[in-house]
């Protein structure tokens, strides 16, 4: 496929002296979600802080739209992230404004749009999470959950044509959760959004997976569709589709 | 409708009036609204009956936001006929009209405000009792069983509180000698007073500045530490998770600071009454021509037991204020790291505000 928005060469990340990612080259495609998997130290998250360059790199490169992205290159590294949406395991919002605030940042930071309209917008993201009644809460104020809606609204405040969800399933009810993997859904399909979701949830994984890479190791041990997963005779990734366990 | 892609959202949108309609072309993206409301200030509108988006090729949520807003100021509506499968999809998404208004809690007025803040003082003042007496109650638990505490906790506070902080209390008690003996000397040298130097440097720094001097500093240092520590362990639930351990926060928190801060702050006090009297001590030498012997006879002379058991006796309780105040503000936070700064401010200001009204209090008691 051509239409990769995202990729990766021979990308290698270690702490120290020791190797958390060796050697990865993959690909993401536009208006897909590409689900990462594996067990507890795998290296998923920092895969995922590799690639939005939270995490240097020790070797290899990482591509996004195209051209190449790190810090080092300050003035294209921001605008290459006013393109992108994260939303991190624990929210990460600011608390000391209320929520809304929270989601207005990016809109105040990055357009010259009207006070009323960047209202208006702020609203709508945070009516898609389930939370417009709470918009003047305080974070310290609202439930795990809801904090993970709110820093989702945050997230996509600006429409990014690339999404990172770090678990976003985590901490939420099964209803929640389920309304939260149909609003992936529906932004991938609305704005053609590609997004690339690190989760464990087994049913999360069903209802919006175009594609699975599955880590172990710091390495890639699967890739392909999840029809493909599903049917995959990779042990580890087989084990993981019946049981739901690594 | 396109998908979306970065090159077609920033080309410029366009709008025009024709014969009561209003036509937008382009993409209704948050890049290209700006331009799009600034054409539209521009324009001399008279009856618009609909708003055709045949000509849009992409609508994100400002997009819709922007439309649902001219609709609302124009009263006319989109017509949806035009517009394509993908730009109805998009007004459905993104449209603020099933958005729920935010709940916002009423203003107290001026009355029930006076009563609230006298609400939260009268409990303020329950709670840094309850506060003191479980700090007292523990520590004396603690000295009588010293088991119950986590093992050498007292002597790493004590390194904390007390020998990091000799530095910059021996270095500023010196310089506090040196500037009131150089005050002072100007006036005395004039009545042929200089040896009285002595007695003012002596008496000053052991009743007053020297215990006060030492309170602000470690009111600073310390007092702002502990009440960090503790508001950031409540903010993440550390303070919650040692209840659940049946281990008492205050006694595995607090009270290790306590008997430290108890420890430290006289032999602080003493060191910062020695320096200063030092400090005077180089301004007399230099300045006013005074012997070793007459200014170190002098000093002896006119300091008496009671003079260091004033200044000692106080700085044990200024160290007891600062330390419950810290843990009172610690134990107070809510709301994350800004919770934390709040309260570590708050905590220094009332500590250093506690210990000037305290020596106040003392210098009235020991003048009866």
């Amino acid at each position: 496929m051509s239409n990769a928005v995202i990729q990766i060469k021979d990308l290698i990340t270690q702490y120290g002296d020791k190797t958390i990612l060796d050697g990865i080259n993959l690909d993401f495609y536009s208006g897909q979600v590409t689900v990462i998997l594996g067990g507890s130290g795998c290296g998923k998250t920092t895969l995922l802080k590799s690639i939005i360059g939270l995490v240097s790199p020790t070797a290899g490169e990482v591509r996004i739209f195209g051209e190449p992205f790190g810090a080092a290159d300050e003035a294209h590294y921001n605008t290459t992230l006013r393109r992108i949406g994260v939303l991190f395991q624990n929210g990460a919002l600011l608390n000391s404004i209320s929520i809304a605030e929270n989601v207005a940042i990016p809109l105040e930071q990055h357009t010259h749009l009207d006070h009323s309209l960047i209202d208006t917008i702020v609203m709508t993201k945070l009516h898609m999470v389930g939370l417009d009644h709470a918009a003047n809460l305080l974070p310290s104020e609202l439930s795990g959950g809801m904090r993970k809606r709110a820093a989702l609204a945050r997230a996509i405040a600006l429409d990014p044509e690339l999404l990172f969800c770090d678990e976003p399933s985590a901490g939420l009810d099964p209803v929640t959760s389920a309304a939260l993997d149909n609003l992936i859904l529906t932004l991938r399909d609305q704005l053609n959004m590609s997004v690339v979701v690190v989760t464990h949830e087994l049913a999360s994984i069903h209802r919006i997976a175009d594609r699975i890479v599955f880590l172990d190791q710091g390495k890639i041990l699967f890739c392909g569709s999840l029809a493909e997963a599903k049917t995959s005779n990779v042990s580890e990734v087989e084990l993981f589709f019946k049981t739901g366990s690594f | 409708m396109a998908k979306k892609t970065s090159d077609h959202i920033q080309k410029p949108a366009r709008i025009y009036y024709q014969d009561t309609q209003l036509i937008l072309e382009g993409p209704l993206s948050n890049q290209t609204i700006p331009a799009l409301q600034k054409q539209l200030k521009r324009m001399q509108l008279d009856i618009v009956g609909t708003i055709d988006i045949s000509a849009v090729n992409y609508i994100d949520s400002a997009g819709v936001a922007f439309l649902e807003e001219l609709t609302d100021r124009t009263g006319s509506t989109i017509d949806l006929l035009k517009a394509n499968e993908n730009g109805q999809r998009a007004l459905e998404t993104f449209s603020s009209r099933k958005n729920q208004k935010p709940e916002y809690l009423p203003e107290p007025g001026f009355f029930e405000s006076i009563g609230n803040a006298v609400y939260d003082i009268k409990d303020s003042a329950i709670n840094f009792l309850y506060l003191t007496s479980e700090v007292v109650l523990w520590s004396f638990y603690g000295i009588v069983h010293p088991g119950s505490r986590r093992k050498g906790s007292v002597i790493q506070q004590s390194y904390l509180i007390g020998s990091n902080a000799v530095g910059i209390i021996a270095l500023l008690s010196f310089v506090l000698g040196l500037i009131l003996a150089l005050q002072s000397a100007a006036q005395l040298r004039q009545f042929g007073a200089n040896i009285y130097v002595a007695d003012l440097i002596a008496i000053s720094m052991v009743r007053e500045m020297g215990p006060m001097m030492t309170a602000i500093i470690i009111a600073g240092r310390s007092g702002s530490a502990f009440a960090a520590e503790i508001s950031t362990m409540k903010v993440t639930e550390e303070l919650d998770a040692l209840q659940m351990m049946a281990i008492n926060p205050i006694s595995y928190v607090v009270v290790p600071k306590f008997l430290a801060i108890t420890i430290c702050m006289p032999l602080l006090v003493t060191l910062s009454m020695i320096l200063g009297i030092m400090g005077g001590f180089v301004i007399g030498l230099t300045y006013l021509d005074l012997t070793f012997v007459s200014y170190f006879n002098e000093t002896i002379s006119i300091l008496t037991a009671e003079d260091l058991l004033v200044g000692l006796s106080k700085s044990v309780f200024f160290a007891w204020v600062i330390v419950i105040i810290g843990s009172y503000f610690g134990f107070k936070a809510q709301g994350g790291a800004a919770g934390v700064g709040k309260v570590t401010t708050s905590a220094v200001v009332a500590s250093i505000f506690a210990v000037i009204f305290l020596d106040a209090l003392f210098s009235l008691i020991y003048m009866i």
